[in-house]
């Protein structure tokens, strides 16, 4: 460790209290909070060791991964709190102010120590500050990521309406990617159900171009394949003329207006009757 | 090379395929099922290919040909117990078998057979 970086760290040891002060002032303004201070002093007490080890040029070796960790903590924490990766690296790059004001303190007669101290201090807090920035983004585009899954998941579930029936209400644009997850879900579901009866319920499905048609065409293709019959229902008036006037030929297909009249279809198909024992209301 | 059995069941012919297909195996099989069909009069043919792990265009092609040869024979042909990754498979082929008959399983498959020949009055 060289001299200078001997000195700063002293230095930095000693002011520790009213750096720290500043700090959270500065960032915060008076209404502190006791969790923003205990926040700077973990970071200060990471910054530390980081600065005193023997690669502290090196911001990449293991010496920093400490500081590392306790950054990556802040801004899970913070992104959880809703702040923005704007005011996490603003409240890191706060800590520069006070080491500065601490230093001129110190080495007013030094200008060229002052000088090199001042920019080694900037080149490490300004790392810090980018750390906080790009964990932020990991945990945003993690976060981002696993809603998608879930979003696949949950917009395609397959239902039991009856024996022998199954249904799966569409919700959203269909795309390759869903059109595939659903066709694989409710085969699967298929076979094990021994189903003879699909119901592809369109309702919530907000646009149907000629791919959609062709999507939904290879999932009726398909359940034929498997021994078992498709109906589709849900097609709203303005969906019924915008594939009457893209010319999709769905003559192979049976249709319903409603999930109400391809269920009692289905109940027919499978020979059931269904009638109403009392005079209702 | 390998020979599918054929076996009969009353007046239904029964075939059941274990191995992935070659296409020879494959020619071999519509050779012996319109022989078959012609010989033992049989109303049905039920194809079971719930062991079938792997398509091709052409053991799709040659599903449809051996519906069709049933049809001209006065046999009705159903394919049963497809896997979902095969009938994805045929799809994405652009297969849609149109003019074979389909059913889940072998019982769904023979149900299905004596519901076509009930109106057939032929004599045993």
């Amino acid at each position: 460790m060289s001299t200078n970086q001997q000195f700063l760290v002293g230095l930095l040891e000693r002011e520790k209290s009213s750096i720290l002060d500043n700090w959270v002032l500065a960032t915060n303004g008076p209404q502190t909070s006791a969790k923003v201070r205990a926040e700077a002093t973990e970071i200060f007490t990471a910054f530390l060791p980081a600065l005193q080890s023997n690669d502290a040029q090196n911001s990449g070796s293991s010496a920093w991964q400490a500081l590392k960790n306790v950054l990556e903590n802040l801004s899970a924490s913070r992104a959880a709190q809703g702040s923005t990766a704007g005011n996490t690296s603003a409240f890191v790059l706060g800590l520069k102010q006070p080491v500065f004001d601490a230093l001129q303190r110190a080495l007013s007669a030094d200008s060229q120590g002052l000088l090199d101290a001042i920019s080694s201090v900037s080149l490490h807090v300004d790392g810090m500050a980018q750390w906080t920035v790009d964990a932020y983004q990991r945990t945003r585009e993690q976060l981002i990521s696993r809603q998608q899954a879930d979003l696949l998941e949950l917009s395609t579930p397959v239902i039991k309406l009856w024996e022998g029936v199954l249904a799966v209400p569409m919700i959203g644009t269909l795309d390759s990617s869903r059109t595939q997850l659903v066709m694989e879900s409710l085969l699967e579901r298929i076979v094990e159900t021994e189903s003879s009866l699909a119901i592809i319920d369109i309702t919530g499905v907000p646009t149907v171009d000629t791919l959609v048609a062709q999507h939904l065409l290879k999932t009726v293709s398909a359940i034929r394949l498997m021994g078992a019959d498709c109906i589709i229902c849900g097609i709203r008036p303005q969906i019924a003329q915008t594939i009457v006037h893209l010319g999709i030929d769905l003559q192979s297909v049976t249709t319903k207006a409603t999930l109400a009249d391809a269920l009692s279809l289905a109940l027919k198909r499978n020979g059931y009757t269904v009638a109403k024992t009392k005079i209702g209301v | 090379m390998y020979r599918i059995p054929i076996l009969r069941m009353g007046r239904t012919l029964l075939v059941t395929i274990q191995i992935d297909m070659e296409d020879q195996t494959a020619m071999a099989l519509q050779d012996d099922l319109a022989e078959q069909i012609s010989k033992t009069g049989a109303n049905g043919v039920l194809i079971d290919i719930s062991a079938l792990e792997i398509v091709d265009s052409f053991v799709g092609r040659m599903l449809a040909a051996i519906s069709g040869i049933g049809q001209i024979l006065d046999a009705t042909t159903v394919v049963v117990g497809m896997k979902p990754a095969v009938a994805i498979t045929l799809v994405e082929l652009g297969m849609s078998l149109d003019g074979v008959r389909t059913a889940l399983n072998v019982s769904r498959g023979m149900a299905l057979l004596e519901a076509a020949s009930d109106g057939d009055h032929r004599v045993e």
